[in-house]
């Protein structure tokens, strides 16, 4: 029935850090200062404000609707006063334009539209339902969940996938919600497997979690289409082509989609959300975050309003016990460094780390001597050195031709370098270079098109 | 707040501990136990050249880099490795000075000119072998009487022109040969240091071997002669070489399917070396030879990326 691997091949086993949050029970959070929210924090177009400057908005209440279909609408998580609607420095450090709302910290709630039951909604109610609730992918890439739940073919879709895997070091808040609220993660896939007929449900979750998968599959025991698998840990077991694999045994590529293999992969905090969306008809408005590091007094999980800022995290968290060298927002391994804390908590922020130290300059980079340990790690199994070297000569032709596009990012290849090499960061830059002339050639191409007509 | 003093930079922000000094420096542990049981086989003449020869290496390079001005590179410990190396494979009866003609062509001619360490297409300390045994074929051949009344023959050479061998003295190394050749087991126990730290596998020295029993199974008119088999096993560099020289990072294959072609290719070419050429030994020119094809062998075993082939959907 299943080809189940459990496993894939290459990756690697960092420190995992998770011991500092692993134990602390999710802390509700209720922001004090201004809130922000970038209409941008989703793949895809970005919202568009339908709100004003004066306006007055509750919780609840949408104040971005979605720029097209692949996009997602945004609302305030808290009730107050839109101050302004101007650009702000988000985590990757562009400036994006974003909805500002003053906290009257009466958290006065709209009124939701009453709950149906499950059994009595059609597919489209469903799909409706999660978008209306802007629902995106919460593990970080921000894909517009309504997309997802809406292949081509429905009827194809074998399994669907929840991604508790939790690879990356340090975090521990999927931990958290698969401990805590395991009902609603269940019910969440639910929602999802109510959309495929002839789909089952899997629950993946690393096996350093021993206790969630045991509270899980003793909740999904009488559950025919629900199975929970343990999954080794590794990083990245997490990536989504990695997920499908282990879970299913099914390879994709690139230019594929997990539904062209019959998959929807959704990650925890993702589904619990459509569990408040389709169940309760909640919008996302909240998130899971681990405020963790070494250079954290009191290392939390947060529920967290969307748009907090990152200041308020850190002091909730008892402040610095030491001067942080390195803050990332996300993991370790592919978080982005920040220069600032006066940032907004997003749909796809899952953590504020604070290190005391920084490999990445502790180490000087040297000459590369063709060790091969970061083609061992490969997770997508091509040949870091080699794709880097033509990155580092520009050669695009010789990148593609070599599988350059095939790289996920992960950061598995400058993890392991015993030169210290910028793998990961040379292909990650090569990869935009190229999809950045891809799009070129196709708009020339059409225009030339066009031409011709 | 802007007290903060961040640091920025592109993901992962976390780096494995593992660095390249680190991993030479497992190299050159790892062959501290052929050096020593060399020094105790020869005595102090094997010292004296492992000395002048890890010297020369690391000067070399030291001297080249401050003559063109390039970053100083000799804290990496693959001069050391160069060096040490080389001196193994010397006789220990040699002149003083061939660890330094060696050990400037090793580093100068075979490394520096070709962009420094990782950018070598052959081993250097192998080049400089081989250099040495076309230009002063009679000193890189004779080698000392260590008193068990063979006056300097090798077990290879015993074996070549037919006569009986000790194989248990092969084993433990009271053979002649060069300096860090002779004892398996001391090269056996570096390389088993090595494999335990994930520094090198069994992938090239195992397919080496194994195609190399193979091969003079079929073709040396022995057949299946258990004796003879472990005679051309223990003897002359094929154990050095297997573990020490063909692993070298720079000048194998990086594809795991490229490392086993590369292996079996040195077993077959040890095998018509030792069997059908002039001379009993033939690990240096397989693997030299070996190094040259490395970049054909990548040519044909790179990798398929995941789910462009091989996995089934």
């Amino acid at each position: 029935m299943f080809m189940a691997r459990y496993t894939f091949t290459g990756g690697i086993h960092p420190n995992d850090g998770k011991a500092l949050s692993k134990d602390k029970p999710i802390r509700d959070y209720l922001p004090q200062g201004d809130l922000v929210y970038p209409c941008s924090q989703h793949i895809g177009a970005p919202a568009k404000p339908v709100v004003a400057k004066g306006d007055h908005v509750l919780r609840g209440q949408m104040i971005a609707e979605a720029g097209g279909f692949v996009s997602a609408s945004m609302f305030s998580s808290v009730s107050g006063t839109v101050k302004a609607i101007e650009p702000r420095r988000v985590v990757t450090g562009d400036l994006i334009q974003s909805i500002i709302i003053e906290n009257d910290n009466e958290y006065k709630e709209v009124e939701y539209s009453d709950p149906v039951p499950l059994e009595d909604m059609t597919k489209q109610e469903i799909i409706d339902c999660v978008r209306n609730a802007g629902v995106v992918g919460m593990g970080g890439a921000g894909f517009p969940t309504h997309v997802k739940l809406s292949p081509k073919d429905p009827d194809k879709i074998d399994y669907c996938i929840v991604n508790g895997a939790e690879c990356e070091p340090y975090l521990t808040s999927d931990y958290r919600r698969m401990l805590e609220e395991p009902e609603k993660v269940v019910s969440g896939l639910k929602c999802m497997l109510a959309l495929f007929d002839n789909a089952r449900g899997i629950i993946a979750i690393e096996d350093n979690k021993k206790d969630c998968i045991s509270l899980i599959k003793s909740i999904v025991k009488d559950d025919p289409r629900i199975f929970v698998k343990a999954l080794k840990t590794k990083y990245p077991q997490g990536a989504e082509r990695q997920m499908i694999y282990a879970t299913t045994g099914r390879a994709i590529n690139s230019s594929m989609l997990p539904a062209d293999a019959g998959c929807i992969v959704d990650n925890v905090d993702t589904v619990v959300a459509i569990h408040n969306a389709v169940i309760n008809r909640q919008p996302l408005m909240e998130r899971i975050v681990t405020v963790t590091g070494d250079a954290i007094a009191d290392p939390c999980n947060f529920r967290v309003h969307i748009g907090t800022n990152y200041h308020e995290l850190i002091d909730a968290a008892g402040g610095f016990k030491e001067d942080p060298v390195k803050i990332i927002s996300g993991g370790p391994m592919m978080g982005f460094g920040i220069f600032e804390l006066d940032l907004p908590t997003t749909k796809t922020a899952s953590a504020l780390l604070c290190l005391t130290r920084d490999d990445v300059t502790a180490f000087k980079s040297s000459a590369c001597i063709n060790c091969g340990r970061c083609v061992e790690v490969c997770p997508g199994r091509v040949m870091p050195k080699v794709l880097a070297e033509c990155a580092e000569h520009y050669d695009n032709e010789r990148f593609v031709e070599l599988g350059g596009m095939e790289c996920c990012e992960c950061g598995c290849c400058s993890f392991v370098c015993p030169s210290k090499r910028p793998l990961t960061q040379s292909i990650k830059s090569m990869r935009k270079i190229e999809l950045a002339e891809q799009k070129k050639r196709a708009a020339m191409a059409a225009a030339s098109g066009e031409e011709k007509k | 707040m802007s007290d903060l003093r961040l640091k920025v930079s592109s993901n992962p922000h976390v780096r494995s501990s593992v660095t390249t000094s680190q991993i030479m420096a497992a190299v050159v542990i790892a062959l501290l136990p052929a050096a020593g049981f060399g020094i105790y086989n020869f005595g102090i003449w094997a010292l004296i050249h492992i000395l002048i020869c890890v010297a020369t290496t690391v000067l070399t390079e030291l001297l080249y880099e401050l003559m063109l001005k390039k970053p100083i590179t000799i804290g990496d410990m693959s001069a050391v490795v160069t060096g040490l190396l080389l001196a193994l494979n010397l006789p220990a009866s040699a002149p003083w000075w061939i660890g330094i003609i060696g050990g400037v062509f090793a580093i100068l001619i075979v490394k520096m000119l070709f962009g420094g360490i990782g950018q070598n297409f052959m081993n250097p300390a192998l080049g400089a072998r081989c250099f040495l045994i076309l230009s002063f074929t009679r000193i890189m051949t004779d080698f000392p009487d260590i008193g068990d009344g063979l006056s300097g023959a090798t077990p290879l050479g015993q074996i070549k022109a037919g006569l009986p061998v000790n194989i248990m003295n092969m084993i433990i190394g009271r053979t002649s040969g060069t300096i860090g050749e002779t004892s398996m087991i001391a090269i056996v126990i570096g390389a088993c240091f090595l494999i335990l730290l994930g520094v090198i596998d069994l992938r090239i020295p195992g397919s080496y071997i194994v195609s190399f029993v193979l091969f003079i199974i079929i073709f040396s008119g022995h057949g299946f002669d258990g004796a003879y088999i472990s005679a051309q096993l223990a003897g002359g560099g094929l154990m050095l070489g297997a573990f020490f020289m063909a692993t070298d990072y720079t000048t194998r294959p990086i594809t795991k399917i490229g490392q086993y072609l590369f292996g079996i290719f040195l077993g077959i070419m040890t095998g018509i070396f030792r069997i059908f050429g002039p001379s009993a030994e033939g690990v240096s020119y397989a693997i030299i030879l070996g190094n040259l094809i490395v970049p054909l062998i990548e040519k044909i075993t790179y990798p398929k990326a995941f789910g462009r082939g091989g996995e089934r959907i």
